[in-house]
């Protein structure tokens, strides 16, 4: 019964794909005139920009790490706020028009773990507070110190059955997607706001059902928000966050369409010092190479993706194939390994299947 | 040959559609009004149920505190881990109905019931959140709230009446509150935290098992079971002198097939096959009647209900097939009972019996004997079940006992009545009119028999209602002395009307309350003033220590209304433990009708020593009655009180009284209903004996009485019968409401009432069993004059 409303709920953050998200408040396919829009000529000013943003419909800090055991065992784990307004107005109090939504999961290369949690802001229940701490319930990404807030972290949540506590400290600067940030997700043009921390080295406890296990790895942490969800026609995305050997890093989506599948890519390339470069639709390709029954539906299990300009060519695979998000909106968020002409690691999430 | 017996068993049918008539009649309504009470007492039911779900009280742990619970303790326990949700709960007055307000966080809610119409579609969410607000309604409860400036409604089917489930932020709009009633606790909570009683001040409460409304209301519910069985039996009479009559009348047939070489088994399973398609067809008439009982009586009953025991039923019907089935099951169980005895015959009767249809049904003394018995060792029992028994159901068998009972005594009954008015018979007509009545009485006792249950029914209810209403009235006067009753929101507010008040009113009676447990039991405490010479002088108590209000006063003693004094089998001085460390002695009893709650009463300042920050926010003012709405005006005007915070005494009453009255409206409907039925039964009866009654008539219409007159002896002997099986319904009516009133009402409510007489409905009732089977003999009577005199003649020439 819950789960259905607060589907209903999800359906209003970006997570959804159209199909989802037409017909929620009339904020479907095209935001609210009255909510604020992304606008390529905007430069970021940290770090106002690591907090809330209100004005604008959608935003969400993401983060995810690729973990591994004192006996080398992967482990996986995910951290995100969601924040949705249902108006840019009214946010104070009960009647606040914005509702935060948190996902947390554990994923270990035999189990995977999630939770999560709705809260309405305004009433301290939620929400981004001073200096940093990104907040529902009891879950919190916290700042520990540093230049920036987000150069140390503390990282916690707790579900039904685990739970963990972690310490990230970045170890290179922040990224700006797309053109300085402004990120484009269609060829019509609709955009979001995108920077991310990709340098997180990580080390902490985690606590499963078989007991407390300590786990160093590296993370990398998305902030986006805007007020256009996905272009009328797409039903939903790809998205690779990878870490190679080399000390690069990428990130690279596709956004697909029922007709065409994937019919618009973004990439970009991250040089072990920071240096970034994005690549436009079409320079980045993704190619389902495997797919298997998770959850019920056909999933892609293994990816070729292509950037020549890069001369990379790799697959990759999970560490749990069943890293399914069985949430009230659900998708597939797991960590994946990387082989090929580049070998690595990262974090894979599939919407809209 | 089968289908040659067929044909020839049918054609009885096509010759007597009447009799046919009759019999599917008798059939439907003895299905229909016991189906009809089947149908009503499910659907409350599961509205019990449903009501009990709601928001998962059945099953969710709750986080309260006395003054309620506020924003930072929730956000606090959320905080830390824990999965809580906030609810706000409270009524709200909209003119007349009062709605109980629900609110509820949606994102918080652990899963649930009721809030299904939120699924699935994020516009209703969105309104649901919005600032306008959403309230979610069941459909009768939408169309109440019709034309109030309420929130938006959306129907939500699976809500009970009477309740709105809504945001908490429309909650503590509609309900002027800050605070929350209480926290609803997840029944799992995140691994690896610590207990939530140690995190928090609140207090953890768990609901207790099994829904109260469904034992509150068991007693009402046996009520109308008992009613529908009674109109069961009732209708089953009709039925059986139906098959009675048929076989009778077939035996030449029967005898006929038999000697062309039917099986004696083929013809019994013949006769027990159409005895079936009977009842499935007259049982399939009287569920589609029965569901429309139930459709009309419903809103009725779930007033009761709502009045009585503040229980939500639904005023909407549903269909439930098993409901059908069992119903179908029941009409041919009874049709075999009924029609088994006639079957029993057939089977037994000799191939070559002579065709002549005995006078049927004739009893002899020897039956009448065993009937007299029969009905002395039912009465002996219904007395010792009254006098041994104290339970709800002894009270009940008791009643059947009685009603049986006395329906076996009736025949006997009558005949010795008509034995001792012959002397009274003038003239060789009035002697054979008596003594032909005499001889009747077995042929007729069924529909007797059903008459005298109807009537005693009704003489039975309709005392206990018309006792149970003055009696009330004089309660409500006495209860409600005061003419203004007033509830402040705050404490401001409160000293405000205080201050108002003091200028006209003659007393200003504070009272506040506080739940408690007592005795086990959830129980008020009412702190009142106890010094006030309304009470002193006005309130009549069941039973009080002689300086009770001195006691109440000082804090010496407590007040305890009759629910609890019956219930605890308490005394005057025994003492009662209100809470740890603080026990009172019981100094007296009072009425409080309609309240299925444990109440208890002290005076006010022994209260608010007691519980410090209890406010006082309730006052009754007394005034003269005329300056009373001048009054009511001014404190809404000058303190910004809502029309239903300032209530005047006479508006109580009225609700009060309206309430009481929905409360009886279903017995009065059935009461009429079985009267009616009981009415066909005599119909039947007499339509039966008309035929086979030929014989006797035609040598007095021989020795020169006319037809008309014959005719109208007929409807004079009925009428002589009808009247005294009046004369003694009434004495068992009384019987009725005697158990009804000193056993039922006290086993099921807590409470005795006083008996009272009411006469002038009795000759009503009298006028009604007239009217009934002077009805149901007029037909048959009509016939008669309209008798052709070569049917009389043929009678002596070919005498069958």
């Amino acid at each position: 019964m819950r789960d259905r409303i607060c589907c209903a709920l999800a359906a209003a953050l970006w997570l959804a794909g159209p199909a989802h998200a037409q017909g929620y408040a009339g904020l479907g396919a095209e935001a609210g005139a009255e909510f604020a829009i992304p606008r390529a000529d905007t430069s970021f000013d940290f770090p106002a920009d690591h907090f809330a943003h209100p004005g604008y419909r959608i935003e969400w800090w993401y983060l995810t790490a690729n973990l591994e055991g004192s006996d080398g065992t992967p482990y996986g784990i995910q951290w995100t706020l969601f924040r949705s307004a249902l108006a840019p107005s009214r946010t104070d109090g009960w009647e606040t028009d914005q509702v935060w939504l948190g996902h947390a999961a554990v994923t270990t290369p035999d189990a995977h773990l999630f939770d999560e949690r709705f809260a309405r802001g305004g009433i301290g229940q939620a929400g981004v507070a001073e200096p940093f701490d990104a907040f529902i319930d009891d879950w919190s990404m916290r700042s520990t110190g540093g230049d920036d807030p987000l150069d140390r972290i503390a990282l916690t949540a707790r579900g039904d059955s685990f739970s963990y506590d972690l310490a990230l400290t970045a170890e290179g600067p922040l990224i700006r997607h797309g053109d300085a940030g402004y990120s484009v997700k269609s060829l019509e043009g609709q955009a979001s706001y995108y920077y991310s921390q990709p340098f997180y080295e990580v080390e902490g406890t985690l606590s499963l059902p078989r007991g407390d296990i300590q786990v160093t790895g590296s993370a990398w942490l998305d902030r986006e928000w805007s007020s256009q969800p996905l272009s009328e026609n797409q039903s939903g995305w790809d998205w690779f966050s990878l870490t190679f050997d080399s000390g690069a890093k990428m990130m690279a989506f596709g956004l697909r369409t029922d007709a065409e599948g994937t019919h618009f890519t973004s990439a970009t390339w991250i040089e072990p010092d920071g240096e970034a470069t994005a690549y436009g639709d079409g320079a980045v390709t993704l190619t389902t190479l495997e797919t298997g029954e998770v959850a019920d539906r056909t999933l892609p299990l293994r990816w070729r993706v292509e950037l020549p300009a890069r001369d990379l060519d790799i697959t990759t695979a999970p560490i749990n194939r069943d890293a399914w998000m069985g949430t009230s909106f659900p998708y597939w968020e797991g960590p994946v390994t990387v082989s090929g002409s580049h070998a690595g690691r990262g974090y894979l999430e599939m919407t809209g299947y | 040959m089968t289908r040659t017996a067929i044909i020839a068993l049918l054609s009885h049918w096509r010759r007597h559609r009447l009799q046919l008539a009759m019999l599917l009649i008798g059939l439907a309504l003895a299905t229909a009004l016991w189906s009809g009470v089947q149908a009503i007492n499910s659907e409350a039911r599961k509205s019990y149920d449903r009501a009990a779900a709601t928001l998962g009280q059945d099953t969710l742990d709750r986080l309260s505190a006395p003054d309620g619970v506020t924003l930072s303790e929730f956000v606090e326990l959320r905080r830390a881990g824990y999965l809580v949700s906030p609810v706000i709960e409270g009524n709200s007055r909209i003119d007349a109905a009062r709605l109980r307000i629900l609110g509820v966080d949606p994102l918080t809610a652990p899963p649930q019931a009721g809030l299904a119409a939120l699924a699935g579609d994020g516009d209703v969410l969105a309104d649901f959140l919005g600032s306008e607000g959403l309230l979610l309604v069941a459909p009768e409860t939408a169309a109440e709230l019709d034309g109030t400036d309420l929130p938006p409604r959306r129907i939500a089917a699976d809500l009970s009446p009477g309740i709105a489930i809504t945001d908490i932020t429309t909650a503590q709009r509609l309900l002027d509150r800050e605070r929350l009633s209480y926290l609803s606790v997840w029944q799992q909570q995140p691994a690896g935290l610590p207990p939530l009683e140690s995190a928090t001040d609140l207090a953890r409460t768990t609901p207790e098992d099994g829904t109260d409304l469904a034992e509150l209301t068991d007693s009402f519910h046996l009520n109308l079971t008992a009613f529908g069985f009674l109109a069961f039996g009732v209708g089953l009479f009709i039925v059986q002198s139906a098959i009675g009559l048929a076989v009778e009348q077939r035996r030449q047939t029967f005898r006929t097939l038999r000697a062309l070489g039917l099986p004696l088994r083929r013809l019994v399973a013949l006769l027990a096959t159409e005895l079936a398609a009977f009842a499935l067809l007259a049982g399939t008439v009287g569920l589609g009647l029965g569901y429309a009982i139930a459709a009309a009586l419903l809103p009725g009953v779930a007033g009761t209900l709502r009045g009585l025991y503040g229980a939500p039923v639904s005023g909407m019907l549903s269909f439930d097939p098993l409901w059908a089935l069992a119903g179908l099951g029941l009409t041919l169980a009874g049709t075999a009972v009924a029609g088994g005895q006639a079957l029993w015959t057939v089977a037994r009767m000799p191939l070559l019996a002579p065709a002549q249809p005995r006078a049927w049904a004739m009893a002899s003394a020897r039956t009448l004997r065993l009937q007299g018995a029969a009905a002395l060792v039912l009465l002996t029992l219904a007395v010792i079940l009254v006098v041994a028994g104290g339970s709800l159901l002894a009270a009940f068998g008791s009643l059947a006992a009685l009603l049986i009972g006395s329906a076996l005594a009736l025949p006997p009954l009558l005949i010795g009545a008509l034995r001792l008015a012959r002397p009274l018979a003038r003239g060789p007509v009035g002697e054979w009119l008596l003594a032909d009545a005499r001889q009747q009485v077995p042929a007729l006792s069924l529909a007797l028999m059903a008459l005298l249950l109807a009537l005693s029914a009704n003489v039975g209810v309709g005392t206990m209602v018309g006792s149970f209403r003055t009696t009330f009235t004089g309660w409500l006067d006495h209860r409600l002395a005061a003419e203004l009753y007033v509830t402040a929101p705050d404490e401001e507010t409160a000293a405000q009307v205080r201050e108002i008040a003091a200028t006209d009113a003659r007393e200003i009676l504070p009272s506040a309350s506080v739940d408690l447990t007592v005795a086990g039991q959830p129980a008020t405490l009412i702190g009142i003033a106890a010094d006030a010479a309304t009470f002193r002088e006005g309130w009549p108590l069941l039973q009080a220590e002689p300086d009770v209000w001195d006691r109440l006063a000082a804090g010496d003693g407590v007040l305890i209304n009759e629910q609890l004094y019956r219930r605890e089998d308490l005394e005057l001085g025994a003492p009662l433990t209100l809470a740890e460390g603080w026990r009172l002695p019981v100094a007296g009893i009072y009425a409080d009708y309609g309240n299925p709650q444990a109440q208890l009463m002290i005076g006010n300042a022994v209260l608010s020593d007691r519980y410090p920050d209890l406010p006082q926010l309730r006052f009754a003012l007394r005034i003269a009655p005329d300056a009373a709405p001048a009054l009511a005006e001014r404190l809404r005007q000058e303190t910004g009180l809502p029309q239903q915070a300032v209530v005047n005494q006479a508006e109580v009453k009225a609700i009060s009284l309206r309430v009481f009255d929905q409360t009886f409206l279903v017995t009065g409907a059935l009461n009429v209903l079985t009267l009616g039925v009981a009415g066909v039964a005599v119909l039947t009866a007499l339509l039966t004996l008309s035929g086979l009654r030929l014989p006797q008539l035609a040598p007095l219409w021989a020795l020169g009485i006319r037809p008309a007159r014959l005719a109208r002896l007929e409807v004079a002997r009925t009428l002589i019968l009808a009247v005294l099986t009046w004369a003694l319904a009434v004495p068992v009516g009384l019987a009725l409401a005697w158990v009804l009133l000193a056993r039922v009402n006290v086993a099921a409510f807590g409470w005795r009432l006083p008996m009272l007489y009411f006469p002038a409905e009795w000759l009503w009732l009298a006028a009604a069993a007239l009217t009934a089977a002077g009805l149901a003999c007029v037909w048959p009577a009509w016939r008669l004059t309209r008798l052709p005199p070569d049917r009389l003649l043929r009678i002596f020439a070919n005498e069958r």
